[in-house]
């Protein structure tokens, strides 16, 4: 099934209402080419779930074990991925294209 | 995000209402405005211009960084007439994310065997189409030809300002139309939103063709900036 922003964020309330940690990831900022517009999201939950997307599938696992600790410590978190970034993360867009997102707990 | 900002903004979205979350980058505070509250909020002028390109964005006020998590509703398309265009167009609706209404009071034509997988209406557009409630965020098409049934639909769509209005027939069907909408009091700026003959000039000739015109002319009055001409109407 193709997830649109309803299911994801009726998704988040849903996983996190049914007792489990939960983080919301939210593409902030693109330069370039970037594969998801900004305002696109990816919601996960503590055993690694996920629904939804901020890239072509680039970056979504760097995002899902970045919100595993956003779920432990609750502190939201800006990430950055893009060509540049590759020694920092080992992940970067294949578009050449750069994008921020945040990632916040949800309480 | 705190649980009960998230299902408000969900709750919000069911309602069919527009909303914007609003995160101060920095801190992490957040705050849920409803469309109706926007008015009485310091960054009203922002939030009042994301809203209307339907576009989340970050921006910056007095120093801060904020990012507007831009909540429209769900595109809804209304379409009037259970014929053979339409049973073409309801899969492809669904696919690009559409919530399908299909009116017609022909019973013979709104079978759930017809459509089995999108909402049917056998009635009269007058009779449903109020407690559908059109809005902003609803595009119309009218396939049956008949004036007695798209007639009715045409002039909820204009009053309820629909971004998309679209009407099937030829150029000389629609001349007949746009008289009869004069005569019932709509100005020409009005008449003019009107897409008719419906559909992108991609030479469509089968139903699904014209279908797959139709869907690219919603999504193309859905997601393209109004020219200068039209931003001021």
């Amino acid at each position: 099934m193709l997830a649109s922003d309803d299911t994801i964020l009726a998704q988040a309330e849903a996983w996190r209402r049914a007792g489990k940690g939960v983080a919301l990831a939210t593409v902030i900022e693109t330069w370039g080419s970037a594969p998801r517009p900004v305002g696109s999201h990816l919601v996960i939950d503590e055993d690694g779930l996920f629904l939804g997307s901020v890239s072509g599938g680039c970056v979504e696992g760097a995002v899902v074990s970045e919100a595993a600790d956003v779920i432990v410590d609750g502190k939201a978190r800006t990430l950055e991925f893009g060509v540049a970034d590759e020694t920092a993360w080992r992940v970067g867009l294949s578009c050449g294209g750069r994008i921020r997102v945040y990632v916040e707990r949800v309480d | 995000m705190r649980l009960d900002l998230l299902s408000t903004l969900n709750a919000e979205r069911a309602a069919r209402r527009a909303a914007v979350l609003v995160t101060e980058l920095e801190t992490g505070a957040q705050r849920l405005v409803k469309a109706a509250d926007i008015a009485a909020d310091p960054l009203h002028e922002a939030l009042a211009d994301a809203l209307r390109m339907g576009r989340s964005t970050q921006i910056h006020f007095e120093g801060s960084a904020y990012f507007l998590t831009i909540q429209v509703p769900p595109v809804r398309l209304i379409a009037i007439g259970a014929v053979h265009i339409t049973q073409a167009l309801a899969p492809m609706a669904k696919l690009a994310g559409f919530d399908m209404t299909i009116i017609d009071p022909r019973t013979a034509f709104a079978t759930p065997e017809r459509f089995p997988d999108v909402k049917v209406l056998a009635e009269w557009p007058d009779d449903v189409l109020p407690a559908l409630r059109l809005d902003r965020y609803t595009a119309v098409g009218l396939f049956t030809h008949d004036p007695k049934i798209d007639d009715q639909a045409l002039i909820a769509a204009l009053r309820a300002d629909c971004f998309y209005i679209g009407a099937l027939g030829s150029r000389k069907t629609h001349a007949k139309r746009v008289e009869r909408m004069e005569a019932a009091g709509f100005a020409q700026e009005q008449l003019a939103r009107i897409h008719a003959p419906i559909g992108l000039d991609i030479g469509s000739v089968t139903p699904s063709e014209i279908a797959v015109s139709v869907v690219g002319e919603i999504i193309s009055a859905l997601r393209k900036k109004p020219k200068r001409s039209e931003a001021g109407a």
